[in-house]
C-alpha cells in the first residue's frame, strides 16, 4: 500500500539554525494534493526533500516506497517543475527537452517521439527551434512544464506552476493536471492563488512556519475547525422566519439576510443539527429551499482561520 | 495544451531498472553531448582559447620573422638546439605554470560551480543519473575540450617553432629526438590535463568559490622547486616536470634557493599521477552525491 504513497515520517530539515520543516509526517495519496502556506512556510523545502534535492535533517521520506537519495530509481518516476526561472545557456526548447531525456537512456528516436509530444502538449512546438533565452515567461513556464513531465512520471511535483501564464494557458494547465490526477498520478502543487487550489485539489496540505498546520481534504479540515463556526448559506422563499426559528437555537451565532431578502446567510457551531433543524421547518412551514450551501469550506476560508488573515500566500 | 496517457507498464519497468553498464555509458554519452555544446566553443570560455593559442600564436610570428631572417631582411639567427630549449621554457614556465593550469581551472571548476551560479543544476539532479555518472561525464568533456585546446596548442607550437630550419627541422622531427620530444610533451600535456582537471573538478564541487583554492595550488605548485624534497613531491607539477625532455635550468639569483631531488622514474610518475586523479575523482563524486540544491536563496 505505501508503495502508491508519498510518505513523510517525523521528517525535519533546518538550514543551520533556521526552521525549514519541523517533525513532519504526511501520507500522500494519488491524485492532486496542493501546498498552501505563506511564503517561508516550508512548501518549497518539502518539495525539495521528496524530490532528493536536499536532505532531511531527521526523519525518513518515501515516494512510492523509493527514497530520494536514489536519483537513479526516485527520476524515473516523478518529475520537479522547479521555481528556478534559468535554463542552460544557449539551448533551444527541443534541446532542452531532448538533452535531459538522454539521460532516461532512451534511443534517440524514443527521445526524440517524446520531446515533440511534451511540445505539442503545452503548444510549444511552432516554438521548439527558438532558443529558450528569446521564450516569454508564460512560454518558459510551459517548457519547465513540458521538461519535467516529458518522461510521463507517476508523481509529478509542480512549485508555483500557474505562475506567468495567461487565463488560457492557465485553464489548459489546469486541465492536464485534472487529467493527470484522474489517471491516478501524484500531483502536488504549491500556489498562492487559493481559488485556483480550490478549483483543482482533491486534498490540501496547509503549512505554516515549518509545521503542517491541517492537511486533507478541504472541506474534512474546514470540519475540524470547531473554533470557527460554520458558514451557510440558504435561497429560500421565507428568509425571515428561518431566521426567527434559527435564533433560538445555541449553535446558533448569527444569520443575516441578504439584501435581495430571499437568502440568508447564518455561521453556527453545529451544522448537523442546523441541517436537521431545517428539515423539520421545511416540513413545518412549507418553505421552498432553492439551495443550500457551505459558504466558507474553501481553502481561502479554512487557510485564514488556521493561518490568519495577516500572512501573505 | 493536451496530455498523453499514463504508460504504466513502461514506467514500472523503469521503477525496476538498477542502472546496467550499458545505460551508464549512454547516460554518460547523454552528459557529453550536453556539456560538450554548452561549454565548446561558448563565449564565456573565450579567455581560456586566447590562453590556448596565445603560444601558438607567438610560434607563428616566431616563425615569420625567421623566415624574414632567412632572406636576409632581418639579421642574426640562432641554433635549432636553442629554438629546442626555447619550447622547453615555454611549455614549463607558459604552459604548466600558468596557461595550462589556469585553463583547466576555468573549465573544470566550472562544470558544477557555474550550474549553481546559474541555477541549472537541478535540472541533472533530477534525472535518473548516479551523482558518480554525472561526475564522470562531466569531467569527461571538461578533459575532451582540454585535451583538444592544449594538446592541439602544444603539438602545433612544437612542430611550428623550427619549422624554418626548413629540412634540418623535418630531419630532427623524424630521424632525431623530435617526435619523441612531442610523444614526451603531448603526454605530459595530457596528464596536467587529467592531473589539474580532477583538482579542479573537487574545488568547483567543495568550495563556493574554487578560485580561491585554485590560487593557493598555483602559489603551491609556484614554489615547488624551492620546496624541501618531501614536499616536493605533493604536487602535481613535480611528477609532470620529471617526464619533460628537455630540462630548464632556473636562473640566477632563484637557482641557489633550488632543492635537488631524485626524479621520480616514468613507471612511477604516471601511474602515480593517475591514481591521485583518480581518488580525487572518487572524492568528487562523495561529495556530489551528497551535495544539495542551494542557490544561496
Amino acid at each position: 500500500m505505501s508503495d502508491n504513497l508519498i510518505t513523510f515520517t517525523n521528517v525535519s530539515r533546518f538550514y543551520g539554525e533556521v526552521l525549514g520543516i519541523n517533525n513532519v509526517s504526511l501520507s500522500v495519496p494519488p491524485g492532486i494534493t496542493s501546498l498552501v502556506g505563506p511564503n517561508g512556510s516550508g512548501k518549497t523545502t518539502l518539495m525539495n526533500l521528496m524530490t532528493g534535492l536536499i536532505h532531511p535533517t531527521e526523519g525518513e521520506i518515501r515516494v512510492l516506497g523509493i527514497p530520494p537519495d536514489h536519483p537513479e530509481r526516485l527520476c524515473r518516476v516523478l518529475g520537479y517543475c522547479a521555481q528556478f526561472d534559468a535554463f542552460p545557456k544557449g539551448i533551444t526548447g527541443y534541446q532542452f527537452i531532448y538533452s535531459f531525456l538522454r539521460m532516461y537512456g532512451k534511443s534517440d528516436a524514443e527521445c526524440d517521439q517524446r520531446t515533440r509530444a511534451s511540445l505539442e502538449m503545452v503548444g510549444l512546438t511552432q516554438a521548439a527551434d527558438r532558443p529558450v533565452a528569446a521564450y516569454s515567461k508564460g512560454m518558459r513556464q510551459r517548457v519547465k512544464l513540458a521538461q519535467a513531465t516529458a518522461h510521463n512520471p507517476r508523481v509529478v511535483v509542480l512549485d508555483e506552476p500557474l505562475n506567468g501564464l495567461d487565463p488560457l494557458a492557465r485553464s489548459e494547465a489546469i486541465a492536464i493536471f485534472r487529467q493527470w490526477g484522474g489517471e491516478g498520478r501524484h500531483v502536488l502543487v504549491s500556489s498562492h492563488i487559493l481559488h485556483e487550489v480550490d478549483q483543482i485539489s482533491d486534498q490540501v496540505i496547509l503549512l505554516s512556519q515549518g509545521y503542517v498546520v491541517a492537511e486533507g481534504q478541504i472541506q474534512g479540515v474546514r470540519s475540524e475547525v470547531k473554533e470557527q463556526p460554520m458558514q451557510i448559506q440558504v435561497r429560500c422563499d421565507k428568509p425571515s422566519l428561518l431566521a426567527a426559528r434559527l435564533f433560538q437555537q445555541d449553535h446558533v451565532v448569527e444569520a443575516k439576510l441578504s439584501p435581495d431578502g430571499k437568502g440568508l446567510l447564518l455561521r453556527t457551531r453545529d451544522a448537523d443539527s442546523f441541517y436537521l433543524l431545517l428539515n423539520r421547518v421545511i416540513l413545518d412551514s412549507a418553505l421552498e429551499v432553492e439551495s443550500v450551501a457551505p459558504a466558507d469550506d474553501d481553502v481561502n476560508s479554512v487557510y485564514h482561520y488556521l493561518i490568519g488573515e495577516g500572512s501573505s500566500v | 495544451m493536451s496530455s498523453e496517457p499514463l504508460a504504466a507498464t513502461a514506467v514500472d519497468t523503469a521503477v525496476r531498472s538498477n542502472g546496467s553498464t550499458g545505460e551508464w555509458l549512454r547516460q554518460v554519452g547523454g552528459v557529453l553531448r550536453l556539456e560538450l555544446k554548452k561549454t565548446f566553443l561558448s563565449r564565456r570560455g573565450w579567455w581560456i582559447y586566447c590562453l590556448a593559442l596565445g603560444p601558438f600564436a607567438i610560434v607563428v610570428l616566431h616563425w615569420l620573422i625567421e623566415l624574414q631572417r632567412s632572406r636576409g631582411v632581418i639579421n642574426g639567427r640562432h641554433s635549432l638546439g636553442e629554438d629546442s630549449i626555447a619550447f622547453a621554457g615555454i611549455f614549463l614556465l607558459y604552459y604548466l605554470r600558468a596557461g595550462l593550469f589556469f585553463g583547466c581551472m576555468g573549465i573544470f571548476a566550472n562544470l558544477f560551480r557555474a550550474e549553481m551560479l546559474e541555477k541549472t543544476l537541478h535540472y541533472y539532479f533530477l534525472t535518473p543519473l548516479r551523482r558518480e555518472v554525472l561526475v564522470a561525464g562531466k569531467y569527461l568533456a571538461g578533459l575532451l575540450v582540454a585535451l583538444a585546446l592544449w594538446v592541439g596548442s602544444v603539438a602545433g607550437s612544437f612542430l611550428l617553432i623550427g619549422r624554418h630550419f626548413g629540412t634540418a627541422w623535418s630531419e630532427y622531427l623524424w630521424h632525431g629526438p623530435g617526435m619523441s620530444q612531442l610523444g614526451s610533451y603531448v603526454l605530459v600535456t595530457a596528464l596536467a590535463c587529467v592531473g589539474y582537471g580532477a583538482v579542479f573538478l573537487m574545488c568547483g564541487i567543495l568550495f563556493k568559490n574554487p578560485f580561491i583554492a585554485a590560487a593557493i595550488v598555483w602559489v603551491w605548485e609556484g614554489i615547488n622547486p624551492f620546496l624541501p624534497s618531501v614536499l616536493k613531491k605533493i604536487s602535481v607539477i613535480f611528477y609532470l616536470k620529471t617526464l619533460c625532455p628537455v630540462e630548464v635550468p632556473v636562473p640566477p639569483p632563484f637557482n641557489v634557493m633550488v632543492t635537488e631531488t631524485d626524479a621520480t622514474p616514468f613507471w612511477i610518475a604516471v601511474p602515480g599521477l593517475l591514481t591521485v586523479a583518480a581518488i580525487l575523482l572518487v572524492y568528487s563524486a562523495i561529495s556530489a552525491k551528497n551535495a544539495e540544491i542551494n542557490y544561496g536563496e
